[in-house]
């Protein structure tokens, strides 16, 4: 029987999930870089305060279903979902709110469907989805660009130490824009807000055009070390391009220009680190074109005609649904049936 | 003019191993004093055993002659006595017996005449049949009977002969050390088989990884005046796969649906090419080959080896290290793990390496796959096999076979890069596996029921012709004794129309096969009075005189049974 | 308003409606009889262990319903499944104890030559003349029993297929094995 548990290939690759996981996670580190450097260290607070949720989640659920905890826990996987759903939480966010993200994301989102490898949905999008839902106040109080606060006062904030008063608030860009569109019923036009409102930078949003830039340096250098496919994240911004390029040059008054939409946002993040999402995405090279470019459109849709500040998670969400239909229609020809059908 | 080359998807690059084992030129084994040789050792039909037990035969005899087209004759390696005709441990990874001829050799190694040919002056057929003859399998591995491979497609013009000479797979370095040293012979048994194929192009691909292979088939061509193209192919496993060879040297992609040859395309092994020359040219048949003794041994190296030389021996020559835990026979990538030392090497054997935990360690535990899609990268014939993989584990074999399981070449590649370290190719094979093991089974239902439903309709032919032979005697019975002509005519009138006369008809008619059979017996038996005769036939009565009293009891139970009673 | 929300459903009914009827015709799959598909899962053993004379009465009575779907041996549960699956019915045990496949063999001493295996092997796999030895044609025989019982020296025995290297067949990775004990 023995004989059974060997079988060629004898030599082996020394790739690993782990690898790939960590990998990953290095991907991030230029965009957390740049928060750091743009807005505060709370940023790693938070992160800490996700990896440990995580970490607790997965060991918890895998100690109840009755799998291996070192071989598990060790595959990075929970910490990636960890830092994408710190990244894409506010900064100031409640402890709690971040832990319940967290252990949203990996006991229901991922453990429940039966682990790695097995959830049809981004763990990280669920969890933001949920939390938008669930606290849309909470989820919608990111520091204001004026706000001057020390660090040790922000970690007082974040851990309910420090009342969380109005006065730090502000709106993301992407909400800033669209609210101010709203109430000045044409009466504004977009280029006169980006110049005159204090929470746009050079082309979107202050501060957020270096995180953003930093997601793409780290996505860029992932796909150079053959993490990810170029397909997904390509598609994603041209279909982001595409139809913000489309409303802005048919209305360049009422809609801001592509430029703005790809460095606003959760675009970058989503672009490299979510829609390359291998488990819950498409996998076929076509069907990830596919998935990226719709996923695109949608974010932008929700994003702009929609209720939420952002619309990313929810455009990845619906489209992880699609994904096994998409694949199952976009399977690549094979060696030597190029030609047929 | 730099030939052209195209790509195939993905590939590997595995280390090689490949330097240990080309220091020392190829070594003659020495002949070992008993010999196992296989008689099913290609691809196709069994050979059938030739000679009997005690037979002395000479080196170069036919052992095991060809069953139907596709197969090859087998051939004593060393003249020498037939010990035994039985199943011996196969060189297969399954441990199972395979039906060998066991040669104790006199250490004569008297050849059988040899008869050299000139085929060019043959019938391609009866070249063909030569080589078929002279057991000449493709010595890359996949032992395909050569000649069945040299006839042209009849609607394609052949276009390339592709030698393949690449040899992808790390350790192996046997076709490397031919190339290097006899390459006049492959560049003359390439010749052979391009006036048999006749194609546009002879094209000698080798992997850029041996410069010195390829100087010397370049020197090896010039010298003999030919016109073939040496060509160095970029080294990335599997290059040397015949499918992806040809596609990366002609462009030509076959499908696991066609024939190259319908794609006007062939491929050939060179250590193939090099023994339909010494075949043809010296009348020598496959014998011997070259196998690489590479891995874990003190002395790694090529030698040509009598085939039916047991693993045994054959290690012996290298002198494998203590920690050595098991051996592999072919490359890592492909290969499989031996069932034991006492198989021998055969026709597919090119390469036996020693393994040991250091060289080989255990595959890390398997995590699920994240549908990372690094197999699909990988895989050379662009399958998904992510997607096969989990049809393969929920023993959805339909949808596997969707997927085109079978063009898989099991090359290993997306094993070798899956970071969950799922042994993709052993769920592909077990798939493979279970779906030929259905159509076998499937075939065998359809042509019992072919078989049930023929006999069927012949008993019920029989119970016709046999209704209407008695209505006949009834018929005329009648005409005689007009008293019985009222019972008769219904009989007569519906001849195994209503189950219920027919059946009493045949009840009487089931007898009849085997009542001839008891007279019969006594006047045969009556000419002998040995014991054992008399013995028998006293047995044989009270068996008829059981079987009669079942037949009875079995009448009287059951006398409306139309469908069943014939049969007990 | 109304009228327009009206139109609109209305258009979309007649659309869909169209586009249905339109696939239906298009798409028309000519099923073969129920008998036939059911006969096709079947071993085809002919064994008529089922208590039918063979295998394609057994799928008559179970396509009209007269006849459970548990009670074919030779094709084991895994049979069971399979037609359960077909006719969407809930799958049963196996009405009695799964043998694995087995082929019968005659001892070629004490065979008299009667014939009467011949006669009731459904499936013409022994050959043999009166008076001369009988042989099972091996790769013919599909195990069905049914020349056990009329052989009146009893000279006929039932072995089980082993292993050989024409069915051996690759094991799946362990792996499955541990997670399905």
């Amino acid at each position: 029987m023995s004989r059974y548990l060997s079988t060629s290939p004898y030599q082996l690759g020394n790739a690993s999930v782990r690898r790939v996981m960590l990998l990953v996670l290095a991907g991030l580190l230029p965009g957390i870089a740049a928060y750091v450097w743009v807005f505060s260290p709370i940023i790693l607070v938070q992160i800490a305060i996700a990896s440990a949720f995580s970490l607790l989640g997965e060991a918890l659920m895998l100690k109840v279903r009755g799998k291996p905890l070192s071989l598990f826990l060790g595959d990075g996987s929970a910490l990636v979902t960890a830092w994408l759903i710190a990244l894409a939480l506010p900064p100031l966010a409640p402890w709690w709110l971040v832990a319940v993200a967290a252990l949203f994301a990996i006991v229901i989102a991922k453990q429940l469907y039966g682990g790695l490898g097995q959830n049809p949905f981004n763990p990280a999008m669920i969890a933001f989805a949920a939390c938008i839902v669930s606290f849309p106040a909470l989820m919608s109080m990111w520091p204001s660009v004026t706000l001057k606060l020390s660090f040790i006062d922000q970690v007082q904030v974040v851990f309910g130490l420090m009342p969380h008063v109005d006065a730090m608030n502000g709106a993301t860009p992407l909400d800033s824009l669209k609210t101010s569109l709203k109430l000045n019923e044409g009466g504004v036009n977009v280029p006169s807000l980006l110049a005159t409102q204090e929470v746009f930078g050079y082309f979107a949003g202050r501060g957020w055009e270096w995180v953003t830039a930093g997601y793409l340096l780290g996505g860029l250098w992932l796909w150079w070390r053959d993490i990810i496919r170029w397909q997904a994240p390509l598609a994603f911004l041209a279909g982001l391009v595409a139809i913000s390029g489309a409303f802005w040059l048919w209305q360049p008054a009422q809609y801001a220009s592509p430029l703005f939409h790809l460095f606003s946002g959760g675009s970058l993040l989503c672009a490299f680190f979510i829609v390359t999402d291998p488990v819950s995405g498409a996998t076929t090279p076509r069907g990830q074109l596919i998935f990226g470019f719709s996923a695109g459109i949608l974010a932008y849709l929700i994003r702009v005609f929609g209720g939420y500040p952002d619309g990313v998670a929810f455009a990845v969400l619906l489209l992880n649904i699609c994904a096994p239909l998409i694949d199952r229609y976009t399977q690549p020809r094979i060696f030597g049936l190029k030609g047929t059908r | 003019m730099p030939h052209k080359l195209f790509r195939f998807n993905g590939g590997v690059k595995p280390a090689t191993h490949k330097t240990d084992s080309v220091r020392a030129p190829i070594g003659r084994a020495p002949m070992p004093e008993r010999l196992v040789v296989p008689l099913h050792q290609n691809i196709g039909g069994k050979p059938q055993p030739c000679v009997a037990l005690g037979d002395r035969v000479l080196k170069g005899q036919v052992i095991g002659t060809a069953d139907h087209w596709v197969s090859a004759a087998v051939h004593a390696p060393t003249s020498g006595t037939v010990r035994a005709i039985e199943p011996q441990l196969a060189t297969h990874p399954s441990g199972l017996p395979t039906l060998s001829v066991v040669i104790e050799a006199d250490g004569k190694d008297e050849w059988i005449e040899r008869r050299p040919v000139d085929y060019a002056s043959m019938a391609p057929e009866s070249v063909r049949e030569l080589l078929r003859d002279a057991g000449l399998v493709g010595l890359g591995g996949a032992v395909f009977p050569s000649h069945a491979k040299l006839s042209a497609s009849k609607k394609t013009p052949m276009e390339e002969l592709v030698i393949n000479g690449a040899e992808c797979e790390p350790f192996i370095t046997c076709d490397d050390m031919l190339m290097r040293e006899r390459g006049e012979e492959i560049v003359r048994g390439a010749g052979i088989f391009r006036d048999l194929l006749e194609p546009k192009r002879v094209l000698i691909g080798i992997e850029d990884n041996k410069p010195e292979a390829i100087a010397a088939m370049r020197e090896a061509v010039a010298a003999a005046g030919e016109s073939f193209e040496v060509i160095a192919v970029p080294t990335r496993y599997p290059a040397g796969g015949a499918k992806q060879l040809i596609s990366v040297l002609t462009g030509k992609e076959v499908p696991s649906s066609k024939r190259s040859t319908d794609m006007g395309v062939q491929c050939f092994n060179v250590a193939t090419a090099s023994s339909a020359y010494r075949a043809l040219t010296f009348g020598e048949p496959l014998i011997s080959r070259i196998v690489t003794l590479a891995g874990n041994v003190e002395q790694p190296r090529n030698w040509e080896v009598p085939l039916g030389m047991t693993i045994r021996d054959f290690i012996a020559l290298g002198t494998p290290r203590a920690d050595t835990n098991r051996y592999l026979m072919g490359g890592p990538m492909m290969g499989f793990e031996l069932p034991g030392l006492d198989a021998p090497l055969i026709k597919a054997s090119n390469c036996i390496i020693a393994a040991s935990p250091k060289l080989f360690p255990p595959p890390p535990p398997e995590m699920p796959c994240i549908r990372c899609g690094s197999c699909a990268r990988a895989c050379p014939h662009e399958l998904q096999p992510f997607e096969l993989y989990w049809f393969s584990r929920a023993a959805n074999f339909g949808k596997a076979q969707e997927y085109h399981l079978f063009d898989c070449i099991e090359c290993g590649c997306c094993a070798f890069v899956c970071p969950s370290h799922i042994p993709l190719v052993q769920y592909f094979r077990y798939a493979k596996g279970e779906i030929w093991g259905r159509e076998r089974d499937k075939k065998a239902a359809e042509s019992a029921r072919a078989r049930f439903e023929f006999r069927n309709e012949r008993d019920e032919r029989e119970k016709a012709e046999k209704a209407e032979r008695l209505a006949r005697a009834a018929a005329a019975k009648a005409a005689d004794n007009p008293l019985a002509s009222a019972t008769a005519a219904p009989t007569a009138a519906s001849p195994a129309a209503t189950p219920a006369p027919a059946a009493a008809v045949t009840a009487a008619a089931a007898a009849a096969p085997t009542s001839p059979a008891v007279p019969g017996e006594a006047p045969a038996a009556t000419g002998e009075a040995s014991e054992a005769e008399r013995a028998r036939k006293a047995m044989i009565a009270a068996a008829v005189e059981r079987a009669r009293a079942q037949r009875e009891a079995a009448a009287a139970a059951r006398p409306h049974d139309a469908a069943t009673s014939p049969e007990q | 308003m109304m009228i327009y929300a009206i139109l609109i459903m209305a258009l979309g009914a007649v659309v869909l409606g169209a586009s249905l009827g339109f696939a239906a015709v298009k798409f028309r799959v000519e099923g073969d009889p129920l008998t036939d598909k059911i006969d096709a899962i079947l071993p085809q053993t002919q064994c008529g262990q089922c208590g039918y004379p063979g295998c394609k009465p057994y799928a008559a009575a179970i396509a009209k319903g007269e006849a459970d779907i548990n009670l074919c041996p030779p094709g084991g549960a895994d049979g069971v499944q399979k037609l359960a699956e077909l006719l969407g019915r809930e799958a049963k045990p196996l009405d009695a104890e799964e043998k694995p496949k087995q082929t019968a063999l005659i001892d070629e001493q004490r065979c008299i030559g009667c014939t009467l295996c011949i006669q009731a092997c459904p499936v013409d796999a022994i050959v043999g003349a009166a008076k001369q030895l009988h042989t099972v044609v091996d790769p013919l025989c599909t195990g069905c029993e049914l020349c056990l019982k009329p052989c009146p020296v009893e000279c006929i025995a039932m072995n089980p297929v082993g292993e050989s290297l024409d069915n051996w067949k690759w094991k799946p990775p362990v792996f499955t094995l541990q997670r399905q004990a």
